[in-house]
């Protein structure tokens, strides 16, 4: 089947909702979504979005911009955070605007709270900046947008699930797309194509992610020639459900929790004196495990407590509501009468198609864009997170950027061609999936994934060293090796899961080896990406985005792009 | 332990009528049902179809029934229930089944759409917020926290006995938007939902506040709205 349009989205998170609401009637677009747009995963955005309101005390954009500069350890572009900090409070008004029902402060405006690395003047104590509806700010977000867009008469083919880009005459100019109620295929025909198709934390096992984070979107765009940057960079949360990984917000700090070790001891004091417990994520993340190390988890093992007892019934019942309820149900625990047990968990991918700060996806290290194609949100890499995202800054991020790509994608289609599609676009999608659904191989996709996700936990997480990763990487090729050995049982085509987890998988793999091979390359430690073997940041040689681009035979190939600083020189990061 | 899984299955292209299959897995006391049925189908059968997504009650995607009961499967553990390790899956009533325990939603969003379930502000030229009363927030927060997971009209018993009534979910969304402060129809909003099929479809049976895996107060904040439509017919 086939659809004529100027505007494809390509996932109903955040970023394409506010594309979509941007672009309205201005253009005939049309949003994809592999799972139900209200499904998505920015949905479970909990504690907050950042912008220097002041609504409770005093505080500037430049502050919050040079909080996410050193949060992203100096790697973030400090042109774009700099757009990124000043639009925010744009941003925020025109939500609550629309809708978005923020808590209030007594004078009912937004109220705000503290969130980690977000400090008033430049680094003395942290600042009340996020944003908050409780701890269901991204749900809230989600529904405003969606509700919008069902205003405006956004079409919506929810339950299809992306297989490639078109790409003619240098163009991205479609998709071809598979329908999970029937298997069909479609091509959709557009003038640009924006992808908005969020994370990748199912390549690793314990992660706050959904099971709809397999950075689809990323690959296929990777796969089509765009490169993927600064995909070393992985965030782990540090507050996941022991043994679990869902997220209990930031938010819960921000209101006054703090982390104990076995000892009872509030061991963040040491570690960043000055902000404790709302030291960023990369920090926290680190310092758990380094206290792991020294025998000092509970019981000896590998989670921490996180003690919110002192707060009250009133403040965890009223601004912390949800995580109450994921820690009674998962955990077994009442927060307001014992700690809960936490340990990082994968939950945020700083890496993605590298855009400017426009979304349009770029191709070189001179910014040269990619006609038609654009990204936005978790899956881009603008770079505004840099080495490290702080918390409330990923809603923001898809506020923002989700916006600007609207724009840009309006301005561009008046003038944009249509390249001539060939007759059949969809030919090797089909022929790929005809092969996996004909194969007589033996391998099925449950093993290999949780074997990528092992290895990946194991090799590729908090701490990496040259050995580690060279394991991770061996273990990648072998499993994609076996992954050319797949067959797909379930031989239906109404809602084949078994085919759906093997275009995943597929996904999943592409970019565990980006991430891996990134991460090699990067011999310093720097935010998230922590080296053993190279414990020093090295301004040097690595103040520099790690780009990798697609060869299918070669494998990815890295290259370099410089990083934008206009008003914070390097500096090293104390908190 | 080992689980005993009893599952509703029916494939529209090839079977005449639905069916039940057996599953044995190993799962253990902290295993969300979800989890059970990801066992099932990686290990045992790929064919089974149910949806899910974040895997702990935020995006609402597989709401269906446990043991005769509505529930998000992600949501339930299977030390939550007494029934011997014993579990009957079934899909949400009043849908369609596409397949297995997939169901046809779209009766359900079309309901939603018909409240309008957008902010209609009054003007406001300050460039900030509205400025809006920390009550009003918290008074329309129980409906804030719906995920659309639909198993409050699955289990109403007035929506099985008349299609046409809007039903809860799409009732508790129309609150939300009735009582917040900023928006400038509800007089509109109100006349629109005294109606038969609107708020007074709700014979206050409490069944969705009942199944509601978020624990809303469905019923009570449809109370609510029958009470401003009544007070709005005494004051005009």
């Amino acid at each position: 089947m086939k659809h004529l349009y100027d505007v494809i989205i390509v996932g109903a998170g955040l970023a394409g909702l506010r594309a979509a609401v941007e672009i309205g009637k201005d253009a005939k677009v049309a949003v994809l979504t592999k799972v139900f747009a209200t499904r998505s995963h920015s949905g479970a955005a909990q504690g907050g979005i950042g912008a220097a309101l002041g609504n409770e005390e005093e505080d500037h954009c430049e502050w919050h911009m040079f909080d996410t500069v050193k949060g992203s350890d100096y790697l973030g572009d400090q042109d774009a955070i700099e757009i990124l900090a000043n639009d925010a409070p744009r941003a925020i008004y025109e939500l609550e605007n629309l809708g978005v029902p923020f808590n209030r402060t007594p004078e009912g405006k937004i109220a705000q709270r503290a969130f980690g690395g977000h400090t008033r003047k430049f680094g003395e104590a942290p600042v009340k900046r996020a944003c908050y509806a409780a701890t269901r700010t991204g749900r809230v977000i989600l529904d405003t947008l969606w509700e919008q867009s069902l205003r405006r008469g956004i079409e919506f083919f929810d339950e299809f699930q992306m297989l490639s880009l078109i790409v003619e005459e240098g163009q991205c100019c479609g998709v071809v797309a598979y329908e999970l109620s029937t298997g069909k295929l479609h091509v959709f025909q557009s003038k640009a194509v924006l992808m908005a198709t969020g994370g990748a934390g199912k390549i690793y096992k314990t992660t706050s992610n959904a099971f709809a984070s397999t950075g689809d979107g990323m690959a296929m765009a990777y796969r089509a020639g765009a490169p993927l940057e600064d995909m070393e960079f992985v965030q782990f949360h540090p507050t996941g459900i022991y043994k679990l990984g869902i997220l209990i917000s930031e938010a819960a700090r921000g209101e006054g929790g703090i982390l104990l070790n076995n000892e009872g001891e509030r061991f963040m004091e040491r570690y960043a004196p000055v902000i404790k417990d709302l030291a960023p994520r990369d920090m926290i993340s680190r310092c758990m495990l380094e206290e792991m190390r020294a025998g000092r988890g509970i019981d000896g093992k590998d989670y921490f407590h996180l003690d919110l007892t002192h707060l009250g019934e009133e403040v965890i019942d009223k601004k912390l509501a949800e995580i109450t309820s994921f820690a009674r149900t998962y955990a077994g625990v009442d927060p307001i009468k014992e700690p809960i047990p936490v340990q990082p968990t994968c939950h945020y991918m700083m890496g993605g198609i590298a855009t400017d700060a426009d979304g349009r996806v770029i191709v070189d290290e001179k910014n040269t864009a990619y006609a038609g194609l654009y990204a936005a949100g978790e899956c881009a890499c603008v770079s505004v997170h840099g080495a490290n995202r702080l918390g409330c800054n990923a809603l923001l991020d898809t506020l923002v950027f989700g916006r600007r790509a609207g724009i840009a994608i309006k301005a561009f289609v008046p003038s944009a061609g249509r390249p001539k599609l060939p007759a059949r676009p969809e030919t090797k999608d089909a022929d790929t999936i005809k092969a996996l659904m004909n194969s007589s191989g033996k391998e099925s996709s449950g093993p290999i994934r949780a074997e990528l996700q092992e290895s990946m936990m194991e090799n590729v997480s908090v701490f990496r060293q040259k050995d580690s990763l060279n394991t991770a990487l061996k273990k990648i090729t072998q499993l994609k090796k076996r992954y050319q050995h797949l067959a797909i049982q379930d031989k239906g085509s109404c809602f084949n899961r078994d085919l759906l987890d093997a275009i995943e998988l597929g996904h999943l793999l592409d970019l565990a080896e980006v991430i891996t091979r990134s991460a090699i390359n990067r011999e310093e430690s720097r935010g998230a990406h922590s080296r053993e073997d190279f414990p020093q940041r090295d301004d040097q040689k690595f103040l520099v985005h790690t780009m990798a681009r697609y060869d299918a035979v070669k494998g990815p190939q890295i290259f370099t792009k410089p990083v934008t600083i206009t008003q914070f020189e390097p500096k090293e990061r104390k908190y | 332990m080992q689980c005993h899984f009893t599952v509703y299955r029916f494939d529209p292209a090839a079977d005449e009528k639905p069916h039940y299959q057996e599953y044995e897995i190993a799962a253990e006391p902290t295993d969300k049902i979800l989890d059970c049925l990801n066992k099932i189908r990686w290990e045992q059968d790929p064919t089974l179809a149910f949806r899910s997504s974040c895997a702990h009650g935020i995006c609402g995607s597989d709401a269906l029934m446990i043991n005769g009961r509505t529930e998000l499967a992600c949501q339930k553990l299977v030390r939550d229930f007494k029934s011997g390790n014993n579990f009957v899956i079934e899909p949400l009533p009043l849908f369609d089944v596409v397949k297995d325990l997939i169901v046809d939603l779209e009766p359900f969003f079309e309901k939603y759409r018909q409240v309008q379930p957008y902010l209609k502000p009054g003007k406001n030229t300050s460039g900030k917020e509205f400025i809006q009363e920390a009550e009003n927030q918290e008074f329309i927060e129980p409906a804030l926290r719906c995920i659309l997971c639909a198993s409050c009209t699955a289990g109403c018993p007035i929506n099985r006995a008349n299609p046409d009534y809007l039903g809860p979910a799409a009732l508790l969304r129309a609150f939300r938007y009735i009582f917040d402060s900023r928006d400038s129809t509800t007089e509109h909003r109100l006349e629109k939902i005294d109606a038969d099929d609107g708020v007074w479809g709700c014979k206050t049976m409490w069944w969705c506040t009942e199944v509601c895996p978020k624990e809303i107060p469905i019923t009570k904040c449809l109370g609510q709205i029958k009470r401003a439509v009544m007070q709005k017919k005494k004051g005009g």
